[in-house]
């Protein structure tokens, strides 16, 4: 459905974007993910015709969206970062000039605009002045205008910036129902976010394509082995002594408070050496209260991936 | 085309969900009113000619404020990003703003009407150059609306838009009033390029083709240049 090859944007001086190339394919919920000045915003600004690519090509459904902008822009619905409104207007004032400007045939349109606000959750202040609405009810005004014309593809900028933690989750149980219909493209920072909607994560870090996968694959090709927190009941000093003793073990940190005592050991490869500090701990008799192995998280990845080539 | 009345309509809804319609037209009201009841006491003579002269002034600082926030507002605000990826086209946007800039410069003009069916009632004004005068104010008016919108999209500043739209104006109204009866090929150019000229001939009676033609196709050159200064974003 999206499809871009060796897209480079840049600005007067500035490189946003350099040699990205990646696809979307019909049905996916695809993040893009990336930390501030990354370029998200600008690779969303070329896919929905706002500005051109300085080299490079991109497709939308088919079009091109530096030749064939208009037929693009019939089957996108676009929601900017911020979220740019019209204060002045009311909620409906607003969906039915939107639904005018993306052509909804005049019979459709009262019953798309209230499908759509009954669907974002903001039937109640159909009659409000935009001006006056809260920042997450704007975000959903935003989110209705982009499915006024049932477009097959959602792009969305930064979505949940700046909701509370109730409505950044209604907003992506939204998303996730959308994506049942709609082909969606979504950037955030946020990285649990993109753990439990998306399908698939694109990582941009100073305009370029570092990481492309599914979230989970992301996660076990993250290299170096696990950590493992244990709480042990017992002397501090010859429990630290005899986990490092442990093949495989690289670092054994520990906090002493009182009789209970915090580790946190690391380890390489890909051996779990949960068995290993068991069998350690129960032939030395001490008290094991808990063992626990930490996954690694996307915040982990993203961090390792953002900050390894700089 | 078919998105040109939908943008109309929203602009035109603006206008008057902000204080800056009525405050125009209620300025341009009682300053021509002024300058109308002064012009009939010392004149003593059934016509608009003298307030319509004045009007010209009124009028270069009053549609820069009616155009200012057309473009400028856009690009501040950031809806320019939503409008321009709806399905539009860049001409579409900017003839339905122009157009809705022009009518409101026309409802301003509205209410002078009952100055004429005043002048009826006094006295016995001669109706053909109050007419062309009228012709000519609609075409000055969308002369000044395309270059207010023009430079309305090269900023984001709508003060910064006004200021300039006013200048400009000045400018043009300026250039061919101080030339104005000296010879030569030089003050004929100013003469020409200038509004005054134009205007003037309309305020006698006379709806000539050259002024028609002047004021038109400037206002056509504009329009087209706002379309390209929107289109260029993409090269920024
Ligand atoms: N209009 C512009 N003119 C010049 N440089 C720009 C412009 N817009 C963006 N940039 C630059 O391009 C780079 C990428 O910006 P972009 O807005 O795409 O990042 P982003 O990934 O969306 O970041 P954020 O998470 O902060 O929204 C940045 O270095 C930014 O400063
Ligand atoms: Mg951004």
């Amino acid at each position: 459905m999206i499809k871009v090859e060796h897209l480079t944007k840049s600005y007067a001086n500035v490189l946003a974007v350099e040699d990205v190339s990646f696809e979307v394919g019909e049905g996916e919920i695809v993040g893009l993910l990336g930390p501030n000045g990354a370029g998200k915003t600008t690779t969303m600004r070329i896919l929905t015709c706002f500005m051109p690519a300085t080299s490079g090509t991109a497709s939308v459904a088919g079009y091109d969206v530096f030749t064939d902008s208009l037929n693009v822009r019939k089957q996108i619905g676009y929601l900017p970062e911020n979220v740019p409104l019209y204060p002045e207007m009311r909620v409906n004032e607003y969906l039915l000039f939107r639904a005018k400007l993306k052509k909804v045939p005049s019979k459709e349109r009262n019953s798309r605009i209230q499908e759509c606000l009954e669907r974002c959750g903001i039937r109640e202040v159909e009659k409000q002045i935009i001006g006056t609405l809260s920042k997450g009810y704007r975000q959903r005004v935003g989110l209705a205008d982009t499915l006024l014309h049932d477009p097959k593809i959602l792009i969305l900028d930064e979505p949940t910036i700046g909701l509370d933690p109730n409505q950044i989750r209604q907003i992506r149980q939204l998303i996730k129902a959308l994506g049942e219909k709609h082909t969606v493209l979504l950037s955030t920072h946020i990285l649990p976010e993109v753990e439990m909607i998306c399908g698939r994560v694109i990582i941009i870090n100073r305009g370029k394509v570092v990481a492309m996968d599914t979230p989970s694959n992301l996660l076990t090709s993250l290299k170096g082995g696990a950590t493992v927190h244990l709480e042990v009941a017992g002397k501090a000093e010859r429990i630290k002594s005899a986990l490092s003793a442990i093949p495989g073990v690289t670092k054994v940190l520990g906090s002493e408070n009182g009789d209970i005592n915090n580790f946190v050991v690391e380890a390489d490869g890909d051996k779990d050496i949960r068995e290993d500090i068991f069998k350690c701990i129960v032939k030395n008799n001490w008290i094991l209260y808990e063992l626990r192995r930490e996954k690694a998280s996307l915040e982990d990845i993203f961090h390792q991936i953002t900050t390894q080539e700089s | 085309m078919t998105n040109v009345p939908t943008v109309f309509r929203r602009e035109m809804n603006a206008y008057f969900l902000s204080p800056v319609a009525y405050v125009v037209i209620v300025v341009f009201l009682v300053v021509s009113g002024y300058f109308f009841q002064k012009a009939l006491f010392i004149t003593t003579e059934a016509s608009l000619r003298y307030s319509l002269a004045i009007s010209q002034f009124v009028l270069s600082i009053l549609t820069p404020v009616i155009t200012m926030r057309l473009l400028a507002e856009e690009s501040k605000t950031g809806t320019i990003e939503t409008l321009m990826t709806a399905p539009v086209t860049d001409f579409e946007v900017v003839f339905g703003k122009f157009l809705a800039a022009w009518g409101l410069y026309g409802v301003m003009l509205a209410p002078t009407l009952i100055y004429i069916a005043f002048l009826s009632w006094v006295g016995n004004p001669d109706i053909g150059p109050i007419i062309s005068s009228y012709i000519g104010l609609i075409l000055m008016g969308a002369m000044f609306v395309s270059i207010g919108l023009l430079v309305s999209s090269l900023t984001k500043n709508q003060i910064v838009a006004a200021v300039i739209g006013i200048v400009s104006l000045m400018i043009l109204w300026v250039v061919g009033f101080y030339v104005a009866g000296t010879e030569g090929w030089f003050s004929e150019a100013l003469k020409y390029i200038g509004t005054f000229g134009h205007w003037d001939t309309f305020t006698k009676g006379l709806v000539d083709t050259r002024d028609v033609v002047y004021y038109v196709s400037l206002t056509a050159l504009f329009v087209f240049i706002t379309v390209r200064v929107i289109e260029s974003r993409k090269w920024r």
